[in-house]
């Protein structure tokens, strides 16, 4: 346990200096000025750093172990990419600054967004979304757009899989649209009668993740996308998943319209403990003139920023995007060029099908009718029965020294344990997460309350969600 | 093989046996031969490290505003980082970890992002903050949003004073429904005219956006803004430099009901738009209609304090379709640049850079006016942010300075051909002011 800042804070300490002032003084207008204090800690560099370094020291990590969170593409980030981001006259640029004066910073996102078009199949790109919900509503944004403008405002559904990720509705409510649930079959895709009956004169788009949230691909990719086509409708991808599809096959290609990329995830750009990420959304051409600005154009002259709002959806940021993510993603793709992201995705593939193979001995891997791809949901349904929870499983992997699988998602698995290794592991590595799944499968049956009690050798032991909401807490008392 | 793929051969083919098939190829057979890739992917050929660095540094090179003395504002300012700020940053705990997903061991960053909200809270004087928004006109178009489901009223007003790009992103997310934006002008004071917005709100709003300071530097005045506004039960938003904060009083403490803002200014590099972060504040009373993560204290089974994400019901996750936002992946790597930028600024140091900011700017902002032809354009008080209206055209004066070396002010051509808004940091010396005011002053003349 480590005291919050404010325990180490005495009167008088400050941890930055700050140039003598060398200007005349003006008198800030009492009527305006701050009454009280703020209440920031005082404390010196050394305190700071030895408080965050201590809490660092409580955070598992991508180098710390295996961290198999499906969904997510728990993969390593390489350290060059954090020293390019940093390089001073990349970091320094005012983002207002004429576009002369950034031809660097313009020729990277230019490359990067040819990149990407090129890896999805589609003709036309915008950096701008921080996040892949945020490139989720620039997607839905861009194909309700482009059915205003052929009169068809009045389609006003989305269709998407009982599977979907939740941000695929929530986006959906914000765009102002409805969501429309599409079943999935007994093999966890995409049930195609379903679909038919319901895609149809209000259709406006449909949201899919190819892979979709079992690590399943879906198959029957070509049809579901002429369904939606024939009845009017543009089809979304969302991109959680592209790691299985690096050089093999691209949305695009599929008969999708656009799709978003999870630089996050997919081209290992870190996550930083809940982001930054980047949502870049690649479109075709006819999408293409609704994307927001700050799209990058080459030129005689050089590379040129489009401002303008013409048909645009508009803005979602206030300027260009993650911009030091972006260079990192551009660092990953140069490094690896066409053949390495193809071996990305060929490792990933494997990985997590070697994972399944031994892993469903012990748990149940419903909707198993074939390879899956970059990962698998298996089930604790068997478990609970016994009385042990996927949530306790999830617990007691952090006790072995890994981190949890994603649970209980997809909704439409029970007790659902989403796993995914990505490339960047070991065969080393990877067995020993299946041995630790096997000892808790084991300990299951002999010595349950070490599942149910877990985690022990954490730095805290299981924390008690419910008293966090009935007593809630959620700043440090004020103490003057 | 590439560096970061450890399996190579032997191992594939290893896994290949166990899985049961003969090649790589056969995990293939769920995607179908037509939507097959046939060739390989037409991407530039592979570097090395070494040569990738090459590469940067000559990307480098070419971004020539990085020699520039920056007077430009307008949304991201030029602070002075710390140097522990990227030590702790790029540390690896934090930065390869997700989102704390398993609290008991993400006790490092929801500890630390408790500490965010705790400070954010105090610096906007509310009482809660959530763990951060993407910039901070994402994070005002989602507390109007808020405001909306908080009010049930569809109707926002916005100051036509707020930065445009923020108008423009609310826009983008708020156009969607049976939702509406009204905009309120502002007055020749550069201040909102109270009047025109009591006009627009017949009939009810959800809420008034304000910036505070304005677009302008302006300082509003939030305390009449809040009144009128919960007269006809809308919500006070205010957007506000943080910076600012260290000088002017807390917005929450003059009745604003929502406070958010953007967080570059604590910290983090201005890297050409991003990654910056928003913030978000605001009342016990509404927290609950809130976007975005929370985090809130626990005690685990033995009675230890610890942390964990909260209140996740308002969340996609969870609510789906009825969640209050979309967002899930935030900007929690930079809240955690503003959080350790609180701390080693601290009480005393806050203060100190918001003031030298306050005193510097107000330097530039006379010496400007001491130039033949140069006029003030509002007479509202303002903070750090001004605009002056040139006799020559501000983007020729803009260009012309820049071959001199300076980022010079952003012309405003709503404000006319000379309009130009500057913004004066704690960074910029006396000597750097005077060469610019100097500068611009020789150009001026030099036109003229």
């Amino acid at each position: 346990m480590e005291k919050t800042i404010f325990q180490y804070s005495s009167p008088g300490r400050t941890g930055i200096t700050l140039p003598v002032l060398d200007v005349p003084e003006t008198a800030i207008p009492e009527e305006f000025g701050r009454k009280q204090p703020i209440g920031l800690p005082q404390v010196t560099e050394g305190q700071a750093m030895r408080h965050f370094v201590r809490l660092s020291t409580m955070n598992f990590n991508i180098e710390k172990g295996l961290y198999p969170l499906g969904s997510c593409t728990m993969k390593y980030n390489p350290r060059l990419h954090e020293y390019l981001a940093r390089i001073e006259r990349l970091a320094a640029v005012h983002p207002l600054s004429s576009a002369p004066s950034v031809q660097g910073t313009l020729q990277i996102m230019h490359e990067l967004g040819e990149s990407l078009c090129e890896i999805t199949g589609f003709d036309a790109v915008t950096l701008q979304p921080a996040a892949g919900a945020q490139g989720e509503f620039t997607g839905v944004m861009l194909i309700k757009k482009w059915q205003i403008e052929r009169g068809q405002g009045h389609r006003d559904e989305v269709l998407m899989p009982d599977s979907s990720h939740g941000t695929n509705p929530a986006t959906t409510t914000l765009a102002g649209l409805k969501v429309v649930s599409v079943k999935s079959d007994e093999h966890g895709r995409v049930d195609v009668e379903d679909l038919r009956s319901k895609a149809g004169e209000n259709t406006c788009a449909f949201m899919l993740t190819n892979p979709n949230t079992l690590g399943i691909f879906e198959s029957n990719i070509k049809e579901i996308t002429e369904i939606v086509h024939n009845a009017g409708g543009l089809n979304y991808m969302d991109g959680a998943n592209m790691n299985a599809l690096l050089g093999i096959a691209r949305p695009g290609d599929m008969g999708f319209d656009a799709c978003h990329l999870n630089l996050h995830k997919t081209f290992s750009t870190p996550h930083g403990g809940g982001g930054p990420g980047s949502g870049a959304v690649c479109c075709t051409e006819t999408l293409g003139s609704f994307l927001p600005a700050s799209t990058v154009k080459k030129t005689q002259d050089g590379y040129v920023l489009n401002n303008g709002r013409g048909r645009s959806i508009g803005r979602l940021m206030a300027f260009h995007g993650n911009v030091g993510v972006l260079y990192k993603a551009y660092a990953y793709i140069r490094t690896l060029g066409a053949r390495g992201l193809r071996e990305v995705s060929e490792v990933a593939l494997i990985n997590a099908n070697y994972m399944k193979a031994r892993i469903k001995e012990y748990y149940e891997v419903p909707n198993d009718d074939g390879p899956c791809m970059h990962e698998f949901v298996a089930s604790g349904a068997e478990m609970a029965k016994k009385g042990v929870k996927t949530l306790d499983i999830a617990k007691r992997l952090l006790d072995y020294g890994f981190h949890a699988p994603t649970i209980y998602f997809p909704l439409i698995v029970k007790e659902a344990l989403m796993i995914e290794p990505t490339e960047t592991e070991s065969l080393e590595s990877i067995d020993s997460f299946i041995d630790a799944m096997i000892a808790i499968a084991g300990e299951i049956d002999e010595k349950p309350h070490l599942v149910t009690d877990a985690p022990v050798n954490t730095p805290v032991l299981r924390l008690d969600e419910v008293k966090a909401v009935k007593d809630l807490c959620l700043v440090e008392p004020v103490e003057f | 093989m590439s560096t970061y793929i450890p399996n190579g051969k032997a191992q594939r083919k290893q896994m290949l046996d166990v899985i049961g098939v003969e090649r790589f190829e056969d995990l293939l057979s769920p995607i179908p031969e037509s939507v097959r890739l046939k060739d390989e992917l037409d991407l530039p050929a592979p570097v090395s490290e070494l040569e990738l660095v090459k590469e940067f540094k000559e990307f480098a090179a070419a971004n020539s505003s990085a020699d520039l003395i920056c007077f430009r504002g307008a949304g991201a300012y030029d602070h002075f980082i710390p140097s522990a700020i990227d030590n702790i940053l790029t540390r690896s705990e934090f930065f390869t970890a997700y989102t704390p997903y398993q609290a008991e061991v993400s006790q490092g960053t929801l500890q630390a992002i408790f500490e965010y909200q705790t400070m954010i809270a105090r610096l906007t004087g509310c009482d809660a903050a959530n763990a951060c928004m993407y910039d901070g006109a994402s994070a005002t178009a989602e507390a109007a949003l808020m405001a909306i489901r908080a009010t049930k009223k569809k109707r926002v007003l916005v100051s036509g004073a707020l930065n445009p790009r923020t108008i423009d992103v609310m826009h983008t997310y708020i156009d969607n429904g049976d939702f509406e934006i009204n905009e309120v002008p502002f007055g020749a004071d550069g201040l909102m005219d109270i009047e025109a917005a009591r006009q627009l709100a017949e009939g009810g709003v959800a809420a008034l956006v304000l910036q505070y300071p304005n677009f302008f530097g302006s300082i509003e005045d939030i305390q009449a803004a809040a009144d009128f506004v919960h007269e006809f039960k809308g919500l006070l938003v205010v957007t506000a430099d943080p910076i600012a904060l260290g000088v002017i009083e807390a917005p929450g403490k003059l009745g604003a009901d929502i406070v958010v803002g953007e967080g570059q200014p604590m910290g983090i590099a201005m890297s050409y738009g991003g990654p910056y972060v928003g913030f978000m504040a605001t009342s016990t009373k509404l927290l609950r209609k809130m976007p975005g993560r929370i985090v809130g204290r626990t005690e685990d089974r033995a009675g230890n304090t610890g942390y964990v994400l909260t209140l996740q019901t308002r969340e996609q996750h969870i609510r789906r379709a009825k969640a209050t936002s979309n967002i899930c992946s935030n900007q929690a790597l930079m809240a955690l640049a503003n959080v350790i930028y609180l701390t080693l600024a601290g009480e005393d140091g806050f203060a100190g850079v918001a003031a030298q900011c306050w005193h510097k700017s107000h330097y530039l902002f006379d010496k400007l006016l001491g130039i033949d032809g140069v006029t003030k354009v509002f007479d509202a008080p303002f903070c750090r942010e001004f605009v002056v209206n040139l006799p020559v055209s501000a983007e020729d004066a803009a260009e012309a300075l820049e071959e001199k070396g300076y980022l010079a002010g952003l012309p405003i051509h709503g404000l006319g051909e000379g309009a130009m808004m500057l913004t004066v940091t704690e960074k910029r010396t006396r000597e750097e002011i005077d060469g610019f005011a100097d500068a611009l002053g020789e150009y001026i003349k030099g036109v003229k």
